[in-house]
């Protein structure tokens, strides 16, 4: 049976079409856009039409506001860096508790280094709370990174809104947007945004992609210094295949934005309604109104995420988990805890995201295998007896060291 | 994904000895539900005989989680409860032949079940000092709470010295940055490690970035070389390494004193595998001594 995909927050398949657009870079149109001769130029010529799509994607004002750089990760540790280097007398960052190691890992080693890092708490529904927010903003503050979409729940910040407020006191905002782009309509140009992460690969473009928006007139550092490339402030030269590739990507997106609010999500409800009907003591995560269109966390209480996993796989079904297990960590995942979703059912959240490239058959599959499967694990489980949780789980299994 | 052996994918899709064990006079259980693994284990033991006559396991835990749980139970049936007392982690992490270091720690809390299980039977309180942290050094599956114990302990100062307590760092050295973290947390500063006397033979200055082939004979030399500057970190475990032979890519070792049987044979075998990689500078595989016999 055709394997089924619903893992697309993690990565996302190419798009024919990208790879089709990319194949002559590598053979005839092999030249580098900064050389003087013909091959030099048909690339350059290809690098500003790409830069193009993007900038109509994010509905950024001028094309020049597009840097390519080589992936999502590169993209925030630039916006963060270069905010800090610019504003050497602004030594505090705001982000939250929810933030992709991207930012948290950098930021936990900026606080080593002697940087003040205030992380906004969330509520159970991965909220951020806007007067604790608000009071944090001060000229101390040298910028505020706040992710769009959080990838593990889908659910979404109020980005633009806190952008604003950050803009009333003078700071620089940043969002980690790579979850958000191409899923939900964005017009920079109408906004306070002054920086923007994006991947290539979560929008049907390869891995090794990626773009920081940087609105004009936002002071700027580059992280890499070298050659003229990107106008000096990514330097390097162009990864021109995949930059064409995420061009075409982009002009995909822009094209179906309307589908993934439509379509998918429609699946997506399916998915959520069809399982939560036949798995008793299972629960959605995060912000049900608000938040990305294809993404369903759903906890299955008293059992653990990589036995799911294990057992979809063996179906054919490729999803992921919060799980501390697939990480070789033990605490579950930060954005689980950060919600304060109990132990017994952090550890068996599931994460299903979906694509245009999913369809009601799949879903349908997805829903069909899923009861059989926790049930098994249930079996197995010291916290569950019988069609229920042994009564009071917690009391009733109490292993020697917790 | 993991790289789980045929073993613990057949012991995790099929589970032998699952579920609640009707007139059990034995149950452990261990672990905690923080951490994502938690085992009960449930013995019927023959008062008459001490022979464990059935054995059933239920675990909220992860694939190697349930595998490990699973063969504890098919390693003690039929054994008498001294016997299986003397079963050790290893023992369950072999059943299944291996687990990834990232998941030693499952057949650890099989084991810490089975001595709970053990003391219920007896009717003694069983009480367990096991901490475990994230895991630091991957080549020798040494955790951050074992390295800050270590260093409390000893009064450690630099990463090489904590690298020859405990053979964390002393392997691909990616965990240097994690292993300096934990000495900054316990010592509030790093000290910086003593000038060395001598370089070490395995880095060797001015080396060309081409290395030229090396002669048999150089070959041997290097392999000894390498073995000879791990030997102090082993002998500081009371252990030690011999080289018995080579052939072409395999290269087989004698572990010996504590080494011989330690729960983390393999993990310092991996170890010493990928400090000769690095020396060489080819892919060559490192065996015990007894896996001679079977080529």
């Amino acid at each position: 049976m055709k394997p089924i995909y619903m893992d697309n927050n993690a990565t996302t398949a190419c798009d024919p079409a990208v790879v089709h657009a990319m194949l002559p870079f590598f053979t005839e149109q092999f030249g580098n856009a900064s050389s003087i001769h013909s091959f030099g130029a048909q690339v350059g010529k290809a690098l500003k039409e790409a830069r193009g799509k993007v900038q109509a994607l994010l509905g950024a004002a001028q094309d020049s506001e597009i840097v390519f750089t080589s992936c999502g990760t590169e993209s925030d540790s630039t916006a963060i860096l270069s905010a800090i280097k610019a504003q050497p007398e602004r030594r505090t960052i705001i982000t939250t508790v929810v933030e992709h190691p991207a930012i948290l890992t950098l930021c936990d080693q900026l606080e080593k280094e002697g940087y003040v890092i205030h992380k906004l708490k969330v509520n159970k529904k991965g909220r951020v709370d806007l007067d604790e927010y608000k009071s944090l903003l001060n000229d101390r503050v040298a910028i505020v990174s706040i992710m769009w979409a959080n990838n593990e729940t889908g659910t979404l910040f109020p980005v633009e809104e806190m952008a604003e407020m950050a803009h009333e006191k003078g700071i620089m905002f940043h969002t980690d947007a790579v979850q958000a782009v191409g899923k939900l309509p964005i017009d920079l140009k109408a906004t306070k945004i002054d920086m923007l992460s994006l991947s290539g690969h979560k929008l049907h473009a390869p891995k090794g992609i990626g773009v920081l928006y940087v609105r004009r007139n936002t002071r700027f550092r580059p992280l890499l210094r070298g050659g003229h490339q990107e106008r000096g402030r990514r330097a390097g030269t162009e990864n021109s295949a995949s930059i064409v590739g995420l061009g075409v990507a982009c002009d995909l997106a822009m094209q179906h934005i309307a589908e993934e609010n439509t379509v998918v999500k429609k699946l997506r409800d399916r998915l959520e309604r069809g399982i939560l009907a036949k798995v008793p003591n299972a629960f959605v995560n995060g912000d049900t109104l608000y938040r990305l269109p294809n993404t369903a966390s759903i906890a299955f209480e008293y059992v653990e995420g990589e036995g799911i996993l294990l057992l979809l796989n063996k179906e054919g079904i490729a999803a992921s988990s919060g799980s501390a297990c697939t990480s070789g960590s033990l605490e579950p995942s930060h954005v689980m805890r950060a919600m304060g979703i109990p132990y017994t059912a952090a550890h068996g959240t599931i994460r299903f995201s979906l694509s245009r490239y999913n369809t009601e058959a799949e879903v349908d599959r997805v829903i069909a295998c899923v009861p059989t499967i926790i049930a098994q694990l249930r079996k197995l489980s010291p916290y569950w007896s019988g069609s229920a949780p042994v009564s009071n789980p917690e009391q009733a299994f109490q292993p020697e060291y917790s | 994904m993991w790289d789980y052996s045929e073993k613990v994918r057949d012991h995790f899709f099929n589970p032998r000895n699952s579920g609640p064990l009707d007139h059990a006079n034995g149950t452990g259980d261990v672990g905690s539900i923080k951490c994502g693994d938690a085992l009960r284990l449930m013995l019927k033991v023959n008062p008459a005989t001490e022979i464990i006559e059935d054995a059933h396991f239920q675990t909220f835990g992860c694939g190697s989680a349930i595998a490990s749980s699973s063969a504890l139970t098919e390693i003690i049936k039929g054994k008498t409860v001294d016997e299986a007392l003397k079963v050790s982690n290893q023992d369950i992490a072999d059943y299944l032949d291996g687990l990834p270091p990232e998941k030693m720690h499952c057949s650890v809390m099989g084991r810490e079940a089975l001595q709970a299980a053990v003391a219920n039977y007896r009717g003694e309180v069983w009480s367990d000092d096991h901490e475990e942290g994230d895991l630091v050094c991957k080549c020798f599956a040494i955790d951050a709470v074992m390295i800050e114990d270590t260093v409390r302990a000893n009064g450690l100062k630099t990463r090489e010295e904590v690298t020859n307590y405990t053979k964390a760092g002393g392997g691909c050295s990616a965990c240097h940055e994690k292993i300096e973290d934990v000495l900054i947390a316990v010592n509030g500063r790093l000290y910086s490690s003593e000038p060395k006397p001598k370089k070490s033979p395995l880095a060797v200055p001015g080396e060309s970035p081409v290395k030229p082939k090396l002669t048999n004979y150089q070959r041997i030399r290097k392999i000894e070389d390498t073995l000879e500057a791990l030997r102090p970190m082993l002998q500081r475990d009371h252990g030690d390494v011999t080289l018995v032979e080579v052939d072409g890519k395999k290269i087989y070792v004698a572990l010996t004193g504590a080494c011989q049987g330690c729960q983390m044979e393999s993990a310092t075998l991996g170890g010493i595998q990928h400090k000769l990689v690095e020396a060489l500078g080819e892919l060559v595989q490192v065996l015990p001594v007894a896996a001679m016999a079977h080529h």
